[in-house]
């Protein structure tokens, strides 16, 4: 029965995977000799470091257009400055759909501002691709057909560190501290969920602090007192950095898990005390460009003669100017795959339809993969240890692709 | 108001009227914003043009106004235009409470003083313990409105973004006529005496603490139903909608479109809503230096903001025609 339904489905998948062989079929922002893709970046205001994103973005596509464009059509990428403030995302995805009349949104940045236009963007059914934020809700493709996230969400990331622990010290105590907002409670769900029925047990001591709260040495203290022997930090730069050191001033010698929002060397561990965070394991997807490990990756190679040549303003020490060369990557694959059907269902089935896609910039082993019911992209990271001195990436790039 | 003022009043309303069916549907939206900015810059310069006293803080109404719609619509499934009149109403206490301690500052310190609560405002939204109506960091996400069922029934088609613009320009209106008839009656006068002379307003029997608190609460309620009109066009609210440059939007936009004039608030709303949009256009390196150009170009050019300069035009041009008709006589 089964068999007898294969070339059926195969004909189904090629219908879907080709519509239209050898017709040109176009939506709004398409057509012969080019294709209008809409963004707003904070190049201003108090979050205007993620500016770079932007621009990393745009100078990735100028490259593409000096190599002739995708499919023989040239990107035309229109961005605004929508200044971090959600009104004026609303008022500038507008702009660009109804006004620049883009094919679709790509990379718009930030939880709330993507949150601000989501509704609006799927009533009118244009895409709004591969978001710039860390939120498992991207990831719904039942009631948000048109929206899609990209890189590896909250809930993924601490199910992975479940999985560690789960893998390597099944009796684990754990104790776990967590910013009392949407990110906080994002990882803590899916580090639960990770850990399945075993998680009541294994998580002997849970604290949450206020983003306005001065330090986290209280929490520390109690969760100190649990007895647990695994600690799951999950915090901000400046928390990590208090807890880090709290945690062992203290004599709280656990197996300290901080997740990859903090990982940054310079911004939280060297205030922490770089011998003070000895033994954290953290995770990691971008290759990070300051790491001695790649100074001579052909890929990293590549990617800092793309930026003298087409972003030469860009800090080659900043890892969003490779997100956002690697995410512009990713794009590129979608609109080949799309071919001649540049119309907005097709350009989210075939973001939707991306097969272990891999991009260099991203650690080795680490692959894009989609489906019409899985909307996150990057869904594998892998660990590593601080020695020190630096990170050290150890074991195997751990996945949580379905 | 004189018979040229009311014909040129005619006219702009004619012309504020058509514009929704010229304009598309994105530009409504911004004219809407525009509407919308208006109201909450009136409600500013009532205070601080009129009444001299600087508010720092007007985004934290503005805010307030936002979130009572957002979560009477959100939580209690209240319509939208029902949760205008209240929005209002809370900012108009919340204004007068906030202005009797602001009684004792002067200047400066006021200005500090509300400059603190623009700061707070956006932590205090995210606060866990009211997170459950204001829906913490994450905001609330609004329906847009859709035109009355009988203005279908008597033949009349807008979509959502013509009939949102013209519910706030109804809006708007009866704000810039009640602002008018406040400004213009024996509370107007009252207003400016304590700005012009503090002392000499006392001496001539003006309650100055009522009339300044008053001042705050009638300015923060017209800045609060900008905030509710403001959330149900954005169709959004969150804590970062809010930060503390809204509030020194709004007062930038009450001097560059003229302190102590009521149709300031207009000119004024529309530098705040296009200019950081040509700034942009002009610099993705650095918007903000643009805007600052532009904003030294105006305030050099135009000492007396927008409203100052369009008035000196048309008293020149007045007294040009008088001059004109007087060499004509014999």
């Amino acid at each position: 029965m089964k068999r007898r339904l294969l070339p059926a489905a195969a004909l189904l998948v090629a219908a879907v995977a080709f519509p239209a062989l050898g017709q040109k079929k176009y939506d709004p922002g398409a057509s012969d000799t080019e294709i209008k893709i809409g963004n707003t970046n904070p190049y201003s205001g108090p979050a205007s470091a993620y500016g770079a994103i932007g621009k990393s973005i745009a100078a990735y596509f100028r490259m593409v257009n000096d190599r002739g464009g995708v499919n023989r059509r040239k990107i035309n990428f229109i961005t605004y400055d929508d200044g971090y403030s959600p009104p004026k995302t609303v008022e500038m995805a507008r702009k660009l759909v109804e006004q620049d009349e883009v094919l679709f949104l790509f990379q718009t940045l930030g939880t709330p501002s993507n949150t601000a236009i989501q509704k609006y963007m799927n009533a009118k059914k244009v895409p709004q691709l591969f978001v710039a934020t860390g939120a498992t809700k991207w990831n719904d493709p039942k009631n948000f057909h048109w929206t899609m996230g990209w890189q590896p969400n909250y809930q993924t990331e601490a199910r992975i560190y479940a999985k560690h622990i789960l893998q390597t010290r099944p009796n684990a105590k754990i104790a776990v501290l967590y910013q009392n907002d949407d990110y906080g409670k994002d990882y803590l769900k899916g580090f639960e969920d990770g850990l399945g029925p075993q998680a009541a047990k294994m998580i002997v001591a849970k604290a949450s602090y206020e983003v306005s709260e001065p330090t986290v040495d209280s929490q520390i203290l109690q969760l100190k007192s649990s007895g647990a022997d695994t600690f799951f930090n999950i915090t901000t730069p400046k928390f990590a950095a208090q807890a880090i050191r709290a945690a062992y001033d203290t004599g709280w010698k656990p197996v300290h898990y901080l997740n990859n929002v903090s990982n940054s060397v310079g911004s939280v561990l060297k205030p922490a005390g770089l011998d003070k965070a000895v033994g954290i394991i953290t995770s990691a997807y971008v290759k990070d460009p300051t790491d001695k490990r790649w100074a001579n990756d052909p890929a990293m190679k590549t990617w800092r003669e793309f930026m003298a040549k087409y972003n030469p303003d860009g800090d080659l020490t900043d890892p969003f100017n490779v997100y956002g060369y690697s995410v512009a990557a990713t794009l590129e694959q979608v609109l080949k795959q799309c071919g001649d059907t540049l119309t907005r269902e097709n350009v989210m089935q075939q973001a939707a339809n991306l097969k272990r896609f891999r991009i260099d910039t991203l650690l080795p082993g680490i692959t894009i993969s989609t489906s019409p019911g899985d909307y996150a992209p990057i869904e594998a990271v892998q660990l590593e240890r601080f020695n020190g001195h630096e990170f050290e990436l150890f074991g195997e790039v751990i996945s949580n692709e379905q | 108001m004189t018979r040229r003022a009311a014909t040129v009043t005619l006219v702009l309303l004619a012309l504020a009227c058509v514009l929704p069916f010229v304009l598309t549907n994105y530009h409504t939206f911004q004219a809407t914003l525009v509407l919308v900015y208006a109201i909450a810059l009136l409600g500013l310069n009532i205070l601080t043009g009129y009444n001299g006293q600087i508010s720092l803080g007007h985004g934290a109404f503005y805010a307030i106004g936002a979130y009572v719609a957002a979560m009477l619509m959100d939580q209690a499934g209240m319509p939208y235009w029902a949760t205008i009149p209240i929005a209002g109403a809370v900012c108009l206490v919340a204004g007068f409470l906030f202005g009797l301690p602001a009684l004792r500052l002067e200047g400066l310190y006021l200005a500090l003083a509300t400059f603190a609560l623009a700061v707070s405002m956006p932590p205090i939204l995210k606060a866990h313990f009211i997170e459950k109506w204001t829906g913490g960091v994450q905001g609330i996400v609004i329906v847009k409105p859709d035109p009355p069922a009988f203005l279908a029934a008597v033949g009349i088609k807008l979509n959502a973004d013509q009939w949102l613009y013209f519910f706030v320009l109804a809006i708007a209106l009866v704000a810039f006529l009640l602002g008018w008839n406040l400004i213009s009656g024996r509370i107007g006068r009252a207003l400016v005496a304590i700005r012009d002379h503090h002392t000499a307003a006392e001496a001539m029997g003006i309650n100055t603490a009522l009339y300044k608190s008053l001042a705050f609460g009638v300015s923060a309620l017209y800045t609060g139903v900008a905030g509710a009109l403001g959330a149900i066009a954005v169709q959004f609210v969150a804590p970062d909608s809010f930060n503390v440059f809204v509030s020194l939007a709004f007062l930038v936009g009450i001097v560059v479109g003229g302190l102590a004039s009521l149709t300031g608030a207009l000119y004024g709303a529309l530098f705040i809503q296009f200019v950081p949009n040509i700034a942009d256009e002009l610099s993705k390196a650095a918007p903000w230096a643009v805007f600052g150009v532009f904003l030294i170009a105006f305030v050099y050019l135009m000492p007396t903001g927008a409203a100052g300069a369009v008035r000196a035009l048309t008293r020149r041009r007045s007294e040009g025609k008088l001059s004109h008709a007087k060499e004509a006589l014999p």
